[in-house]
Order: structure tokens, then sequence, then C-alpha cells
């Protein structure tokens, strides 16, 4: 074994940033960020679109710009190391990380403590099985996003976005900019997946046309993209006969899903979330396994960096107090179990003090609705409600229960929605 | 007539039987020369196929198929040491789930003994999931120890490379357009590169091979494509569907439906049997991802559908006659290896050995006593213990930089596949060689960065790299539009 830290975290995004920074906060001492990229920030350093940082920082950033604040949040600070063009091979359970430079070959890291923030990957044509050719032109959104924002080429010229998570819809404006013609955005939903500012700002300012419960049938062209057939869908989303049309363009671009980048995870054997693809965590952001915390998209996939840098604020600092020894002990277990309307809830587990302590839940509902009350309950005593205006599947609900409601729970507590 | 160049033999087709003909060929003194339409090898039936390694009980007793299959598995057993191949010998099973099946088992196996094949037995529902633990449906099985699986495109780039490592020379991006005669034999090969003097055509053109015959004076078959459709599954996948080679009971039109894993930890269905009547029809359909996927839910009901990584198309080559068309034409000089449909990734070697055989007899060329037979070993840093990796990297830091992630592809190793013999210079190219985007992320993450580093290695601009096949830019220029308008 090399070297001992306190703290060791994976990925040099926002999230792993905001664990550092916290970490040192909260007393670590020795506190190593390992990054694969040549430079810290992770994706924001491709989005150069502002929208970032109006709840974390109060104001109003680039991407780049977030990313900058969260780096001068740790630089120059002796306590925190960090090693760019390091891809971590694996961690072991012993929390033994195994990483690759050009520079310094391969390396073992011992940690007290490690934080997975590895952040999220893009689902692929692959993995929604479009039918077609496979010529050249067919990129995921942020595959595109990088070269066009970062080594300064473009995708196409005409161009169709599957889908409208808010890479899609950013992309969209992006490449109208670039004086690219963006034909369409396609989402299979009768809803977008998108922020509903990215609809405004992104599509409807650039006159973009957005087909919802549309999606591609057929890619066209042997060499590189030549068209796309496209067909209304059904409520099972299965395409309906007779609504066939073409959209000729010489790129698609997908924005269909984002996944947790979870083989570290995996290889740890931690318990996963099926819904939410990341670890099944507490509210301290602690995974099944002891000692190794996950923060950020890793987790769960977040709508707004503001709230990864929240939540690996948290991770950072339980697993700093930990890596002092000054974690609190006889912790009782409480599980959060989404039901009624609520898809998936982090954390998915309390690990409480007597007398509770205040514990923010995040949540994505199924579907969208209107004039919903949430309730937080244990059995059937109500903890908590809210009502919320307008729920939507794209848009992460958080509540904060307070510690003394917390204290009330048995061993499971459930958060719904009610009409 | 001005000359290009001028070859003994040119071998048409950079496919697996076009690779394996050369490579056979540079054992003798013979000058070889290797032409491809495309601007890689093995970009037709050899890319998408199912990668198997057949013991050879399917074919016809008696039918070069079945005869070249079985020698061929043999030879692959050398191959796989000498070249470096990656091959896992499985072995393989043909899966029955009722009486009238398990009855064909029986014929198969008759049929598998006379065909020469060594070890094949019938296997109980019990012992069929000893080995394979979701095949709960299956009453019994056809066990074949001899099959495996391969890597096709490994396999045919290593081919190419022996033969050049032993003075065989390819050429791609070179299509051929028609031939010179004299006295009613072959003097040439017409190209878009010029003109290619030689005396001797060996046509290995896949899916094309009854066109390039006609364009040489040879009429006796015709090739018609069957499309075969495939769905590939993440790594995490094998465990809920199989480890090895699993075939449904064959009918008449095809070996079926399988479930394989590959070389590499993937799992995938397909192919299904699409007769088309175009050439370049590799389009995935909606119906037939339905019907392999159908099809295999009656070996395995629950697949991990969620786990799907990408979907591809690809033709078998199938022959008028019914087997393969290997030898020589009607005319002189002019020999076929065409038709070359399942299985003919497996007797690629064996149909090489017929072809080089026919041709050193005729011309009169003698073995070369110098003949190479070994390549270098390959880096495959992923396969490595951790010990050899940190030694790799001292010696060459670019083994330190993963560039494909999902498949811990490292930069190095992309840059020999560039630098090869018959180096990749396409992001498709290097995938085939390295795997760098065959992953999860199916080069979400790599694609770009694979296409900077063949910019890099080949000295051109970005925009000039290709996915796959010409024109298959992916990056433009940003200002382009408004360098045209002014």
């Amino acid at each position: 074994m090399d070297q001992l830290y306190d703290v060791i975290i994976v990925g040099g995004g926002p999230a792993g940033l905001s664990a550092a920074y916290s970490a040192r906060e909260n007393g670590a001492g020795r506190i190593l960020i390992i990054e694969r990229d040549r430079e810290l920030g992770g994706i924001l350093q491709q989005c150069i679109h502002n929208g970032f940082g109006l709840h974390h920082f109060k104001k109003e950033l680039t991407g780049p710009g977030y990313a900058q604040r969260c780096i001068e949040l740790i630089k120059d600070k002796p306590e925190i190391e960090v090693l760019v063009d390091t891809m971590v091979l694996e961690v072991l359970r012993d929390k033994t990380v195994i990483a690759v430079s050009p520079e310094k070959g391969l390396l073992y890291l011992q940690g007290k403590t490690i934080i997975l923030t590895m952040g999220c990957r893009e689902r692929t044509r692959g993995a929604i099985r479009i039918p077609g050719e496979r010529p050249a032109g067919v990129f995921t959104a942020g595959a595109a996003q990088r070269m066009v924002n970062m080594e300064g080429y473009l995708p196409g010229h005409k161009i169709v976005i599957l889908g409208s998570g808010d890479i899609g819809l950013i992309m969209a404006r992006r490449m109208s900019l670039e004086g690219c013609q963006v034909q369409a955005v396609l989402e299979i939903c009768p809803y977008s997946n998108g922020l509903t500012r990215n609809i405004v700002q992104c599509l409807n300012d650039y006159d973009i046309p957005l087909y919802l419960s549309h999606t591609i049938i057929k890619i066209h062209g042997e060499k590189r993209v030549t068209g796309v057939t496209v067909a209304k869908v059904d409520e099972k989303n299965a395409p309906i006969p007779g609504t066939e049309f073409d959209i000729e363009c010489d790129t698609i671009l997908l924005s269909v899903g984002l996944i947790p980048e979870n083989e570290l995870s995996n290889g740890l054997m931690l318990d996963m979330h099926p819904l939410t693809s990341g670890p099944v965590v507490d509210q301290h952001r602690q995974t099944s396994l002891p000692g190794i915390y996950a923060a950020g998209n890793v987790v769960h996939v977040h709508d707004l960096v503001d709230f990864v840098s929240e939540e690996a604020e948290i991770a950072g600092k339980f697993a700093a107090l930990e890596a002092q020894g000054k974690a609190d002990g006889n912790l009782r277990s409480v599980d959060v179990r989404p039901v009624d309307g609520v898809r998936t809830c982090v954390p998915q587990k309390l690990s409480l003090p007597e007398g509770g302590e205040p514990v923010k839940l995040f949540m994505r509902v199924a579907a969208p609705q209107r004039k919903v009350r949430l309730e937080v309950k244990s059995g059937d005593a109500v903890l908590f409600s809210k009502m919320l205006p307008i729920v939507k599947p794209s848009e992460m609900v958080a509540v904060e229960i307070p510690a003394e409601k917390i204290a009330l729970s048995g061993s499971e507590i459930t958060v719904g929605l009610q009409q | 007539m001005e000359f290009v160049t001028s070859a003994d033999i040119v071998v048409i087709g950079g496919g697996i039987t076009g690779t394996a003909v050369l490579r056979e060929l540079s054992k003798y003194n013979l000058d070889c020369l290797l032409v491809e339409k495309e601007p890689d090898l093995a970009m037709g039936t050899t890319k998408a196929n199912s990668a198997i390694l057949h013991a050879g009980f399917d074919a016809p007793t008696g039918s070069l198929k079945a005869l070249t299959n079985v020698r061929g598995n043999k030879l692959y057993h050398d191959l796989e040491k000498e070249l470096d191949l990656d091959i896992k010998w499985t072995g393989s099973m043909v899966a029955a789930t009722n009486e009238e099946e398990m009855q064909t088992l029986q014929e198969l196996l008759q049929r598998g003994r006379a065909n020469g094949v060594e070890g094949l037995k019938i296997l109980t529902h019990d012992e069929v999931l000893r080995e394979e633990p979701n095949l709960k449906t299956v009453l019994g099985a056809l066990w074949a120890p001899t099959a495996g699986v391969c890597w096709p495109f490994g396999a045919a780039v290593a081919f190419a490379e022996c033969a050049v490592q032993n003075g065989a020379r390819v050429m791609r991006d070179c299509r051929v357009l028609g031939f010179i005669k004299e006295d009613g034999r072959i003097a040439g090969v017409e190209t878009n590169r010029g003109v290619i003097k030689t005396r001797y055509v060996v046509n290995a053109s896949g899916i094309y091979a009854d066109e390039i015959a006609r364009l040489a004076g040879d009429e006796s078959f015709t090739i018609n494509p069957r499309k075969g459709e495939y769905i590939l599954f993440d790594k995490t996948a094998c465990s809920s569907l199989v480890y090895g080679v699993v075939f449904p009971t064959p009918t008449k039109k095809s070996k079926g439906i399988l479930i394989c894993t590959t070389t590499h930890g993937n799992t995938f269905i397909g192919p299904n049997a699409q007769d088309l009547h175009e050439r370049e029809d590799l389009a995935v359909t909606t119906e037939g991802m339905n019907e392999i996927m159908a099809s295999a839910r009656k070996l395995i009901p629950n697949l991990p559908m969620g786990a799907s990584i990408t979907e591809f198309a690809g033709l078998r080559a199938v022959s008028s006659t019914g087997d393969f068309i290997v030898g020589a034409s009607g005319v002189a000089g002019f020999y076929n290896a065409a038709g070359m449909q399942s299985p003919g990734l497996t007797s690629a070697p064996a149909v090489a050995e017929i072809l080089a055989g026919a041709i050193a007899e005729d011309s009169g060329a003698v073995k070369k006593a110098d003949f190479k037979k070994d390549l270098p070993r390959k880096v495959s840093f992923c396969r490595m213990t951790r010990s050899q990796q940190a030694a790799v990297i001292e010696k060459n830091k670019l083994y330190g930089r993963v560039i494909c992630r999902c498949e811990t592809v490292t930069e190095a190793e992309i840059v020999e596949a560039i630098k090869g013999p018959c180096g990749a210079r396409t992001v498709d190219g290097v995938k085939r060689r390295t795997r760098a985007g065959m992953g999860r992320c199916q080069g979400g993450f790599c694609g770009p960065r694979v296409t900077q580093i063949i910019a890099r290695e080949l000295n051109i601009p970005i925009p000039e790299v290709l996915k796959e096949r010409a024109d298959s830019h992916l990056f433009y220029e940003k200002n382009q539009a408004d360098r045209e308008e002014a």
C-alpha cells in the first residue's frame, strides 16, 4: 500500500469537488480526488450554457463557471490532493483503490473512507433498440456537446433530436446557435422530460417543433444518416400505423436518459436500487458497505447540479467524521419506501440517532400531476405533509423533514402523493 | 497497358475467407495481393455473424461445408496459438424443447458422427442445467465439445497481418471493376485504383461473389443475400442468459436463433433469416427484433432486455448451389471461394488450404522454407494481471491512459491498432481491433477520443476521420457553411 488517505473521492466532477470541500470543512486531514479526465469539473465543463448555481451559489452561472467555483473551493488546500488523467480500475471492499495513469503508472491507494462520485452516462441507441441502418451521424447528445463546445467541431448540419431530456433541449438551442437546422425534437412520452425553462428557452424561443408521443421507427442512410421515419405512439409506446412521416436529417442526437455509472459499485457488491440504478444509501450517503459513500448522479440522476453539490457535501461530511472516528454509533435503521405516485426516493434508508435528525428527501414522481399532497407516513400516522402545485418526472422533489417528526417514525416510513 | 502494380495472385475481398486464403497463399513463393473495396478488412459478413466455430454436424455428409467445417475447426486450434486469436472452446448445445426435437437431435448426432465430429453426445435435462442453469424449459441437448466461439474481425486481421509479414500486400479502398483477359485467361484486374497485372484471381467477395464472377465470365452461380439480425447484451446479463453456445433445434432454413456468449463475455441472441433482394440492406427491423426475442424466449423466458446494448444485422452469402463454391472456375486463372455462408467462418482456413493447394499445383509454386507462422503477441491491458499492467506502463506510458472505460482499452492499444501492418483507419476499425466502443456505452464516451487519436496518428484533420465506410464522416468543421458562402 502506497499511501493512506482519510477520504478518497472517485470522480472530480461537481459531486467529487463538493464532497472534497465538505470533507475538509469537517476536519478530514488527507483527501484525494481521482479524476479520469485531464481537468477537474466533469461534464459541467462542456455545459457552456447558463442556469447553474442558483440554489447552491445563489448566482446564475455557466457550467464551467460552476465548476470553477467548486475548483476554487478546494484549490491550494494542503489537505486536498488531486490526481487527474487517472482512471480508477477497481475499488476493493477493504477500501483499496487501484488506479492507473500515464505519469504515475499503476497506483494502490488506501482510504479510511471512499466516496463514489462517478456520475452517469447516456443511454444509447442500442439500449432503446431504434430500428434501421447503422450509419455515421447518430450521437448521444452529450458526446455531440463535447465535440461542439470543447473540441470545436460540429456533429452535422441538419439535426433531429430524439428525447426531450435536458441535454437534448440544450443541444437543440446550441446547434441552432451554431447555424445548424434543428428539424424536430421527438419525445415518446406525452410530456417533456426536461425542465420547463429549457422547453421555453431552448425550443420555443428558436421555433423548434417538439413532437410529444412520437418516436423514430427507422434510421435511414448507409454511410451517413440521411433521414428518419417518425411515428406517433399509443399509450403503450407502440407506433400507430398510418401516422408515419419522414424527416430529412444528417444527424440524430439522442437524449433518452442517463444511467448512473456504477461499474465500481457493482465490483464492490454494494446493494443497488433497481429503479435509481445507483447504490442504496442512507441520509449520510453511506452505502450498504460501511465506509463507502456515494453522492451525485452515481446515486440517482439529478436535474440540478445544485442538488448534486448538496448531496455530495453530506457525503463529504460524514465520510470525514467517520475517518476521524467521530461518527455516531448505535444508529436506528429506518427504511424509506416510495408509494402512490412517487417512483424513487433518496435516501432509501435512514440511520438515525435516538431523537432523530432532520432529513432531506429527494424524490422523482412517476407521472406529471397537479395539486397533490406529499405525505410522509409511518404506518398510518402522517409525519409530514406538504402541498405541491405541480409535480413532473423531470423535476426532482426535495423536502426536509424536521428532526422531531422523524423521531416519531417506526422501522419504515413511506412517501407518497395524495390528491 | 499501364499497370498500377502486378502480383502473381490477386485475392478479392478482405473478409475471413479472403484473408485466410491470402495467409495460406503467402506460404508459397508467390507474390500475393489482397484488394478490399472498403476502407478496412472484415467489413462484410465477417463483421456481423454469430462468431461460432462450429463442430460440423449441420451440413450434409460429404458436402464441402461438412468437410471444411470439421477440418477448419481443427485448424483453428493451431491458428489460435500461432496468431494469438481470441477463441473460447466452449462446446455447443443444440437444445430440444419437445420429443419431436429430441428426435431431430438423434439425426444430428448420426450426421455429425458421419461427418467425423468427435465427442458428440445427447445430454439429459439435468445435464443441460448443470452447464446452463437458465435453460429450464429444455428437455435435452446435443453436446458438441469441439465447438467454440471466436473474435472474427480479430481473426481476419490476424490472417492478413500474418500474410503481410510473409510478403503479401493488402490494398484497401480498392474496388474491382472488371478483368483483363488474354486468350480466355485472366491477365489483370481493373480496379478504381488502376489495373493490376496478374494471372490468378481468388474471388472471395462475399455477397458480391456472383457479380465479380460474372465480370470474369463465370456465370455458373448466383448469390442470394440472407439477412440476420442480432441483439447484443451487456456483460452483466450473461449470468441470466447462457455461458456458452446454445442453438435451438434447427429448421430447414437455418440453424435457428441462438443464444451465445462471446469471447469477451457479451451474450447475444440472433440471427433470424430473411432473404433479401437488395445487397446492402443492413437495417435492423422491429419485426426482426421481435422475432429473435420471441424465439430466444422459448429457451429462456425471462430475457434481460433492459441490458441490451446494441443491435445489428449481417448478410450471409447463400449460393444457388446450396454448398460452398471452392476452386477453379470455367475461366482459366479465376478461382472462387463463394457462397461462404455458415459455417464459412469455421471453414475459412480449410477452404484456404484447398484453394492455395490448387493454385500452387496449377502455377507450380512451392512452399517457402521461411514462412513466419507466429504473430507477435498483442497487449490486452484489461486481461493482464495488475503487475503485468504496471510493467507495460513502465515501457509505454500510454498504457496508463484508459480511453474506453467500459472495456478498459488504453491509448497505447489504440495507437498500436492504428499503426499495425493492416492498421485501423476508422473508428469502427479501432473498435474491431481493440474493443474500444464495444461496451455498454457504445462509444458514447470514447468515440470522440478515438476519433482524435486516429486523426493524430494518421495526421489527418478530424473531419476526415470515418466511422466505417467511405464517406461515413463523423464531424465537420464549424465554419464550413460560412466558408462555402464566402
